[in-house]
């Protein structure tokens, strides 16, 4: 059964098997992510993060989950040789990886409670577990193709896997590159697939900061992670792996 | 079933217009296209097979399945594979436009990837459109 709930400032779609529907999971799961939103939102006053970007507490004073985003996120920008950033704006953010982070835990918290076939799509990124339910083949999901609203550019198949596009195309350009300070505009999209959706997500919020050049090199050089690249002017890009990720059919 | 067949004219044509885009390295040698293993159907569905249209890489010859007057799925039958820029048309260019015919009938995509929407966005999304069973 499929459920859509407004959360994070975007609306978080799940795919999944009445059973967590009717067990609470799927409730323990979008109450996770309202916690997630409560916790982390910089567009909420009160919450953990904005109280400490404005120094009024320290992350003593946070939920565990904090120390353990910012602990990611340091390593992650370290991983990206600065391209991935907490602070893009030179104020402390950590959106670039949070939202990622909560889709994929939301699933874990699905397939803890026993569900084996399920997926989780957090506003354009996508955690899937198992196949498809019943017949088990891979998820199908369709990349957004950035240049005409409404359209795919392709279908990958996603089974246990994580889907996950940095692009311009919805919010406008709101990748900032954190080295230049501006936004980036290199590519219209990267798309990263792979098993873990907070890194997926991340490493494509990367590349997408990196713009084409050195995108597509660092993103080559990743281990267990597929991207594919959309330029501006429609010319693409990918990874020697992610021709086998393609659904032909 | 006519919609279907113009759904298979355009397809073709699509795969025409890119298969003639660039020069060919080798034309003097004609590649052989190579017959595919297809999905075999299940009960309910319907399979339309386009004609082999011949492009300067080889045939190429295009199979609709159909399902409730929905297009479920597109197999390429024959396709050129034997050069470098043929295999980099089978891997890249063939998915992008199966993609493409798929988007088209919303059919067998079960989610949507792209840059982040907002709520208001969302609206307007193919992800919505799944959400509510269209």
């Amino acid at each position: 059964m499929r459920r859509a709930e407004p959360v994070m400032g975007t609306v978080v779609s799940f795919d999944v098997p009445a059973q967590a529907a009717a067990d609470g999971a799927l409730d323990d799961a979008i109450r996770w992510l309202h916690w997630v939103d409560r916790v982390f939102s910089p567009y909420r006053p009160d919450s953990d993060v904005s109280l400490l970007a404005a120094a009024e507490i320290t992350v003593d004073g946070c939920a565990d989950e904090v120390a353990e985003v910012i602990r990611a996120c340091a390593a992650l920008r370290l991983f990206s040789g600065g391209y991935f950033s907490a602070a893009p704006d030179g104020v402390f953010d950590p959106s670039g990886y949070v939202k990622g982070w909560a889709v994929e835990r939301c699933a874990e918290i699905l397939s803890r409670a026993g569900s084996v076939s399920h997926l989780v799509n957090g506003g354009g990124d996508i955690q899937c577990a198992g196949g498809r339910p019943g017949s088990g083949e891979p998820w199908r999901v369709g990349i957004a193709d950035p240049r005409r609203r409404g359209r795919l550019a392709l279908v990958v198949e996603a089974a246990d896997s994580a889907v996950a596009t940095s692009g311009v195309a919805e919010r406008g350009a709101h990748v900032i590159d954190p080295f230049s300070g501006r936004p980036a505009s290199g590519l219209a999209s990267v798309t990263v697939v792979g098993r873990s959706l907070a890194l997926a997500d991340a490493f494509a919020t990367a590349a997408f900061a990196m713009g084409p050049s050195l995108a597509r090199d660092w993103t080559e050089s990743l281990d267990g992670y597929e991207a594919y690249a959309i330029m501006p002017d429609g010319d693409t890009w990918q990874t020697g792996g992610f021709a086998s990720r393609i659904a032909v059919a | 079933m006519r919609r279907v067949l113009a759904a298979v004219v355009v397809t073709v044509a699509g795969l025409v217009a890119l298969l003639s885009f660039r020069t060919h390295d080798n034309s003097s040698e004609r590649t052989v296209a190579s017959p595919l293993q297809l999905p075999p159907l299940s009960p309910g569905e319907h399979a339309v097979t386009g004609r082999a249209v011949i492009t300067v890489y080889g045939p190429v010859q295009v199979r609709l399945v159909e399902r409730s007057r929905k297009i479920v799925a597109v197999n390429i039958v024959q396709h050129p594979a034997e050069t470098a820029m043929d295999i980099q048309i089978g891997q890249y260019a063939f998915p992008r436009l199966v993609g493409e015919t798929l988007t088209a009938q919303s059919a067998r995509i079960d989610s949507v990837s792209g840059a982040t929407y907002t709520s208001g966005g969302y609206i307007q999304s193919l992800q919505s459109a799944l959400d509510s069973g269209a």
